[in-house]
């Protein structure tokens, strides 16, 4: 398979399209849409993690000077959703109100406040007087399914809108199985056998930008929605539903957002703000404090995860057992589908085992509640199988390189597991076109110094241990069958194009990317492409950012639609050649007869605007996509543990990444340095730690900690090509993959440096060090 | 109370009241420039710099400001005229989402300023009080170190 081809637009590093305008402070976020007539919306928070609300008297804070209204559950319409902003209908329980009757953790929506100022908002709140029943709550997952465990979600309201296990009456949020092949008995045929528990903990996605919305009504009285989110139309959708109005009466824009990384693919707080609009008839801003970002948003879900792997002497994987006990919190977002991804964006990496059983089990608990975050599941799973493997490699005497390259999936070959998990359902049969994971192993080995590891494990320092650790990875690109995104694209007299799309660009890049694949199939410089996405209203539908689909679901309804606009400005360029069709041919930002002579697009454009058979230039195009090709990754890490302290300290960190063609290589590499600093970060550092009562105590950058500049580590990333024959121009996605890796690979290294395992996250001292004293 | 201020380069008094953070009293005079992620001092987006030395706007009261001079990112270049520290940002793909970029580029600037040949170290304590969740922070070390380079005249 041709790896490399000549492309003059995509594969390059061209400028940007909102690079300088962000630069320079010119582009605009959410807040800066702020005009200061907004009321400013706040939230009273429950206090506790499970109580029912018996009485609210809101009367005195209604009282207070500059408080325009207090909406409480009997002022809102009671309709049981979801949040998750995903296909429809979704895959996930409804089990959320806008404003909800029992509050189901510390930091649940009791009740919302719209006033002249934030402060005047924040002394309403105190004013309201609630009255709460009390109730235990459930605070681990593993006491979810209790007999006598309380029933987090009693009100017979709540339900599914497709047919997905739920069990509310024993806090079973949703559950998937799948068996291929007999696990006990090719378990029994192995000759080596690793079985282990591995616990991957909560975390948050610490976008820079919280969640943040200005809703106003415009003239004709319609609500328009502006809001930091990865999926616009989800919110059109979600809000239409909650309000109970036609989506013809919303507009949702979503402009430069700062960050989401999964956080924003959940409509949390564009219901409410809406609701006040409604109430008060005013504009309304509502923005999450950190305190609200980390506890009362959407989290990496909490898995335990049981291992079991079986190989023979020469290290074929026959057989791998997967059980999963999820915790996805006081509400069911996202929770069936991430816990699918636990296994479908894991287990076909290793393909030849004769025997899987998958398991996922999910339960509510009164903790925050899980959702959607980079890596979506597979983050958790790779944890634990990539470090299972290193478990492998050890018994077997092999080199942990060898054992991947022995197992793992390969060009022209499949897995069963493609077809039987998927997106809360059956999943999508697929083979794999194009695979770079022998590459990436290669070149990630040859940066690394893999092989020539041990001369640097002396560290001089009887306290310093240095090891090194390795795994490797896939993802996916897109939703096969389910998800949907649309372009449009119309010529203008000089030439250039407007590009519409409802894809969501949150700070990765995709106007760019998108525009590239649209340039380089007109043939005209990006330059030449004007962008405009994630407007409800004006662009097209898309499913919006999520699932690694942009670049190639999206590219690919760009592709599609800037090959429609493509084959009509031929058409028309050889009607003013006064020639065939098929004897013209495209050429930079012109059309070429086969005497030479040529129309210019701007004449082009003109032409068809203004003089003859006049029409304009324009196609929209919608695609699907059939398959999820993976990306394929090795990452490798070296790492020095101080015994006498505990600390892991990362070095040195490679990961070699095939994306198919990098659209836009820089961005793609960004991509990859973002995902595994953050995995780092999360690995040896993030974790939420709750009070005996359930409460997260270190909602605050102070101390919940976020990797910081002084925290990277010698950090290398490949980008090895491949071509991917269904994405546009070989381009696979890239956004979630690099996240997975640093769990596992440090957790390996650990153990290569100081011989302790590391199966429960984050790696922090003081679990070191228990460690070691054991 | 009355307080004067010269924000990027132009001389104004403006009405406050004591407990008036400079964050809001720059934002809602249009500075909108100016990014509140953490509200509470912690992740470096309001960053902001006070005679020349980066201060974090979200933690300090407008009144502390007096008679001093600020200067945005908007003070430093524009679309047309960016700052070498701009143009490099973009260049090298330090710009995800951007939003942690004005504080990431004024804090460089002071540190340029201070350091001209900063070492990658040097760097990274310049500016590690701004957070940024999406590059990684490689491609924006990579950009200081370019535009130092440029600045100097070495490149
Ligand atoms: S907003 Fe000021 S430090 Fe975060
Ligand atoms: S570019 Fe998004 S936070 Fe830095």
């Amino acid at each position: 398979m041709s790896k490399t081809r000549d492309f003059s637009e995509v594969n390059q590093n061209v400028e940007k399209v909102d690079g300088m305008a962000l630069a320079c402070g010119q582009d605009k976020y959410v807040a800066d849409f702020e005009t200061g007539d907004e009321l400013h919306l706040k939230i009273l928070r429950s206090p506790h993690a499970h109580a029912r609300i018996k009485n609210i008297d809101a009367s005195e804070a209604e009282a207070m000077d500059g408080v325009a209204a207090v909406l409480t559950h009997e002022d809102v319409p009671r309709v049981a959703q979801t949040t998750a902003g995903q296909g429809y209908p979704e895959p996930s329980p409804y089990d959320s109100f806008m404003l909800p009757r029992k509050v189901r953790f510390v930091g649940d929506r009791v009740a919302a406040v719209a006033a002249e100022s934030e402060a005047l908002a924040e002394a309403a709140l105190e004013k309201i007087e609630v009255d709460y029943e009390v109730l235990e709550p459930v605070l681990d997952p593993r006491d979810s399914m209790k007999e006598d465990a309380p029933v987090i979600h009693d009100e017979d309201d709540c339900h599914t809108v497709i047919p997905i296990p739920f069990e509310p009456e024993r806090n079973l949020a949703s559950s998937v199985e799948f068996e291929h092949g007999d696990l006990e008995e090719e378990l029994e045929k192995c000759d080596v056998v690793v079985e282990n528990e591995y616990e991957a903990q909560y975390a948050h996605h610490c976008p820079v930008e919280p969640h943040i919305c200005i809703v106003r009504k415009d003239p004709h009285g319609r609500l328009v929605i502006t809001t930091s989110t990865q999926v616009p139309f989800h919110v059109r959708r979600i809000v239409a539903e909650r309000l109970e109005m036609p989506e013809k009466k919303i507009r949702v824009i979503k402009p430069r957002i700062g960050g989401g990384f999964g956080g924003k693919q959940e409509v949390l707080i564009e219901d409410i703000t809406a609701a006040m609009v409604l109430e008060t008839g005013r504009p309304v801003k509502f923005e999450f404090n950190r305190r609200e970002e980390f506890a009362s948003s959407r989290t990496r879900n909490h898995e335990i995860l049981d291992m079991a792997v079986g190989a023979d002497t020469d290290g074929r994987i026959q057989a791998i057992k997967m059980h999963i006990l999820m915790n996805t919190g006081a509400y069911g977002s996202h929770c069936l589908t991430i816990v699918c991804n636990s296994g479908s964006k894991v287990l076909p990496l290793y393909n030849k085992a004769n025997a899987i059983s998958f398991k996922g089990t999910v339960v509510y608990t009164n903790l925050p509640s899980g959702g959607a975050y980079r890596g979506y599941g597979a983050t958790q799973g790779y944890f634990a199988i990539e470090s299972l493997l290193d478990e492998l490699a050890e018994e077997l005497d092999m080199d942990p390189v060898e054992l991947r390259k022995i197992n793992h999936i390969r060009e022209g070959e499949t897995s069963p597991v493609f077809a039987a998990l998927g997106e809360g359902k059956e999943g999508v049969e697929q083979t794999i076109e194009s695979c770079g994971l022998e590459e990436c192993i290669e070149q990630g080995k040859e940066a690394f110094g893999w092989d020539e590891r041990e001369k640097r494990r002396e560290t001089g320092d009887k306290t310093k241990k240095r090891g090194f650790g390795m795994c490797t990875l896939m993802q996916g690109s897109s939703i096969p069958e389910i998800d949907m995104a649309a372009a449009s694209i119309k010529m203008n007299e000089d030439g250039s194009f407007n590009l519409h799309m409802g894809a969501t660009d949150l700070g990765t890049g995709s106007d760019t990317v998108l525009s590239q694949i649209a340039a380089e199939t007109l043939a005209v410089p990006t330059d030449d492409i004007i962008p405009y996405s994630s407007d409800t209203d004006m662009t097209p539908f898309d499913v919006g950012a999520y699932a690694s689909s942009t670049t190639y679901l999206s590219g690919r309804a760009v592709k599609k639609c800037a090959s429609n606009v493509r084959d009509q400005i031929l058409e028309r360029g050889a009607k003013m050649l006064e020639c065939d069709v098929d004897d013209v041919e495209l050429g930079y930002k012109e059309v070429a007869g086969p005497d030479g002579e040529t129309v210019s697009f701007s004449e082009i454009a003109v032409h068809s605007l203004y003089e003859a058979d006049q029409r304009q230039i324009a196609a929209h195009e919608s695609s699907i996509s059939h398959k999820s090709p993976p990306p394929f990754s090795a990452h490798f890490a070296e790492v020095e543990v101080d015994t006498e302290t505990g600390k892991a300290e990362v070095l040195r960190y490679v990961n070699a990444t095939d994306c198919g063609t990098a659209i836009h290589p820089r961005l793609a590499e960004g991509q990859c340095e973002g995902a595994v600093l953050n995995g780092i970060s999360y690995a040896l550092t993030e974790e939420f730690q709750f009070s005996s009562k359930g409460k997260l105590v270190n909602a605050s950058f102070d101390s919940y900690n976020v990797y910081k500049m002084t925290d990277l580590p010698d950090m290398e990333t490949i980008l090895v090509p491949t071509y991917e024959n269904t994405g546009p121009y070989g381009a696979k996605s890239v956004s979630e993959i690099g996240i997975n890796g640093p769990l596992p690979a440090i957790s390996n290294a650990i153990y290569d440096a100081v011989g302790v395992r590391m199966r429960t996250g984050p790696f922090t001292p003081d679990r070191i060090l228990e460690a070691l004293e054991e | 109370m009355q307080i004067e201020l010269e924000i990027n380069g132009e001389r104004d008094t403006y009405e406050v009241a004591p407990a008036t953070r400079l964050i809001d009293l720059l934002r809602r005079e249009g500075f909108q420039e100016v990014k509140k992620g953490c509200d509470e001092g912690h992740c470096g987006s309001c960053t902001v710099l006070l005679d020349g030395m980066p201060v974090l706007s979200c933690v300090m009261f407008a009144a502390q400001a007096d008679d001093q001079s600020i200067t945005t990112i908007e003070g430093i270049g524009t679309i047309d005229d960016p700052h070498i520290l701009q143009r490099e940002f973009v260049d090298k793909g330090a710009v995800q989402c951007g939003f942690c970029v004005p504080g990431m580029i004024l804090s460089a600037k002071a540190l340029l300023e201070e350091n001209p040949s900063p070492e990658e170290d040097e760097i990274k304590r310049g500016l590690d009080g701004n957070y940024c969740r999406c590059t990684g922070y490689v491609k924006q070390i990579e950009a200081v170190q370019s535009a130092a380079k440029k600045m100097r005249g070495d490149a």
